[in-house]
């Protein structure tokens, strides 16, 4: 046993959130890993195919991790039926710190998959509701059929949080928001000094969505990006995800915009 | 520290033989001097120099029998240390999924001999990256924890040297069990050793030693005081960390970008380079996994891949990742700068790339107005 061999999960439940995207849910089969913080990603294994990283979507008592199918390796892991077995190491890096956030308002904007990650930290919010003040999520994706966790977006505005969608391009029925998640920033039910923002998406939507928040007087120092690189070994030994200073493994995925923006806007770092 | 006088190395190696280690040293191969495993001192490289040179390497007679009298060879002691390939696991599968086996095979008990300044440091530095966080790589770990080293203070740089522009030589710093320097008489070598842990201390009590002669302990330190006035090279003398992140945009990246053809070469005889990647494969039934750790570069175009695509792309970013890593942030990462001096790259390039003119080059544009 190293910090290189995967611990055995028993896939418990599978489901389908869209076309290419599944949420599986995970049990040790025997030893589990420690319990990942919301924020915090995990390798995953697929027997003889290779290794990814994927931040958690649920933690605490039940594990779940939603993954996307992009290659040979998340397309081997979303297919796993349930009752087989895939690997998991980690958790590794760092997790999103809402405790750091208590007493303030909250913002969640997600792109995409980057909901995902979002997840656990929404629940946690939602957990512990009095803690902080409101919470409002703001979510874009392509189009209303790429909305992820949609059936779980009414329990969460019914325990008190604000949710709001906006879509690229919309679809017939859809009488929501249409356009970038910018759009939304401004409908986010927060007094913006006093909030704290989390951000996940591909890295041009954290960009503006920081930006834009920033511009509503939400702190710069209170604003959150997690961060995606190629990763090999999540254990700082492989070099892969560096970006400029940081290991993203070891000091990301989840970092400060402040320690993030002068890194994100070089070409090519 | 009481010094002890070698005439022969060959006790000291009836001594490591004798105590179950693996000597590995010094010793002509091929037309360079590699570093092997060594069955006596009569494999190690008397009378070889090397002539150094961007892009160049070429061994010459001296007219002497100096044995450890040339400069960093292709390999550093990495190979030894953090191998190339290292299989981590294997598994096969079973009903519902797979069962792994982790193979631990006792490491090997090495005795490195001639373990120059820069390399020793270099040591260090990938003691810091591989043993020194929050995880430890075992493989590298068993190798390193068993190993005996009986550095070779230097006295002959070579063209491409610039450890004393790195602070890492010609003085071996802390971290050996054993420290030589070889002095010369008539062309003979003998060699005074110095002390620097109880493992090398035992050793040493071993070989029936007399106690160096003081004047001769005088004639090492200034033999190896005198080398560092001959380094082939220098290092640009700012705050080398601090002209990294300042020269993300300059312009010198567009221009050795023309010349750099992204072999990785520098990247392979890097003694820090530390990078890998983790590959999965099965053999031809599906029924049997292994996981495999091997050395990557850089200046692959598959290092930085996301789904989107590789983040590097261009030549230049990568050869800015590289030299930018190495003397930057490297010291964000891990502490300290990951160049030595050693010089390797300058000599391994194929198209000699030398790092200390494109620091200079970097220096003189962020000096411009």
């Amino acid at each position: 046993m190293t910090p290189m061999t995967p611990v055995p999960y028993r896939v418990a439940a599978r489901r389908a959130d869209l076309a290419d995207t599944v949420t599986l849910t995970l049990e040790p089969v025997a030893e589990p890993i420690a319990e990942p913080a919301p924020g915090q990603f995990t390798m995953m294994y697929a027997f003889g195919v290779g290794e990814v990283p994927i931040s958690v979507s649920r933690t605490g008592p039940v594990l779940e991790q939603t993954v996307r199918s992009v290659g040979a390796v998340t397309r081997a892991v979303c297919a796993t039926a349930p009752g087989r077995i895939l690997g998991l190491r980690g958790p590794f890096g760092t997790g999103w710190e809402l405790d750091a956030a208590k007493g303030r308002d909250l913002v969640l904007a997600a792109g995409g998959i980057g909901l995902a990650p979002l997840r656990p930290l929404v629940l946690a919010a939602l957990a512990d509701r009095d803690a902080y003040g409101r919470i409002a999520v703001l979510i874009g994706t392509r189009t209303p059929d790429d909305l992820l966790f949609a059936a779980e977006l009414d329990e969460w505005r019914a325990r008190g949080a604000q949710v709001e969608v906006t879509v690229d391009r919309p679809a017939p029925g859809w009488s929501g928001h249409v356009g970038l998640i910018t759009g939304l920033v401004g409908a986010a039910d927060i007094e913006p000094a006093l909030a704290a923002a989390f951000v996940c998406g591909p890295e041009i939507m954290m960009r503006v969505t920081a930006q834009a928040l920033i511009g509503r007087g939400l702190p710069a120092a209170h604003v959150r990006l997690s961060m995606e690189r190629n990763m090999r070994c999540g254990l700082g030994w492989c070099g892969h995800c560096q970006l400029g200073p940081l290991l993203i493994c070891r000091d990301g995925p989840v970092l400060p915009y402040e320690r993030v923006l002068p890194l994100m806007t070089v070409r090519e770092l | 520290m009481k010094a002890m006088e070698l005439t022969d190395l060959g006790p000291l190696f009836e001594a490591l033989h004798g105590a179950g280690r693996t000597v590995v040293g010094p010793t002509v191969r091929d037309g360079a001097i590699v570093l092997a495993e060594l069955s006596s001192a009569d494999d190690l490289p008397h009378g070889w120099g090397v002539e150094l040179e961007p892009g160049g390497y070429r061994l010459r007679r001296r007219s002497d029998r100096a044995a450890f009298a040339h400069s960093a060879g292709p390999q550093s002691w990495k190979p030894f240390l953090h191998r190339p390939r290292v299989k981590l696991w294997e598994a096969d599968r079973t009903g519902d999924g797979f069962q792994i086996a982790t193979d631990s095979p006792d490491p090997p008990r090495y005795a490195f001999l001639g373990v120059r300044p820069c390399d020793l440091r270099a040591i260090a530095i990938q003691d810091r990256v591989l043993m020194g966080g929050r995880h430890t790589d075992p493989s590298y770990a068993g190798r390193r924890e068993g190993a005996l080293i009986i550095a070779v203070n230097c006295t002959e740089p070579g063209e491409t040297c610039f450890c004393v522009s790195m602070g890492t030589g010609p003085q071996a710093g802390p971290g050996y069990d054993i420290a030589l320097t070889e002095l010369l008489d008539d062309g003979d070598p003998r060699y005074i050793a110095e002390i620097g842990t109880e493992a090398g201390a035992a050793v040493l009590a071993d070989l029936d030693a007399a106690a160096a002669r003081p004047a001769d302990v005088d004639r090492a330190r200034a033999e190896v005081t005198a080398a560092a006035g001959r380094m082939g090279r220098e290092m640009p003398a700012p705050d080398l960390r601090d002209l990294m992140a300042g020269s993300l945009g300059s312009a010198r990246w567009d221009d050795v970008a023309q010349r750099c053809l992204t072999c990785g070469n520098c990247t392979m005889v890097c003694p820090t380079c530390f990078c890998t990647r983790v590959t999965d494969t099965t053999d031809l039934t599906g029924d049997h996994a292994e996981r495999w750790q091997l050395w990557d570069s850089c200046f692959d175009p598959d290092y930085s891949l996301l789904h989107g695509g590789a983040v590097r792309s261009s030549a230049k970013s990568r050869y800015r990742q590289w030299l930018t890593h190495k003397l930057g942030t490297w010291h964000d990462q891990f502490g300290s700068s990951g160049c030595v001096g050693c010089g390797r790259c300058i000599v391994w390039c194929p198209v000699g790339i030398d790092i200390t003119a494109e620091v200079d080059a970097l220096q003189a544009e962020a000096d411009s107005p």
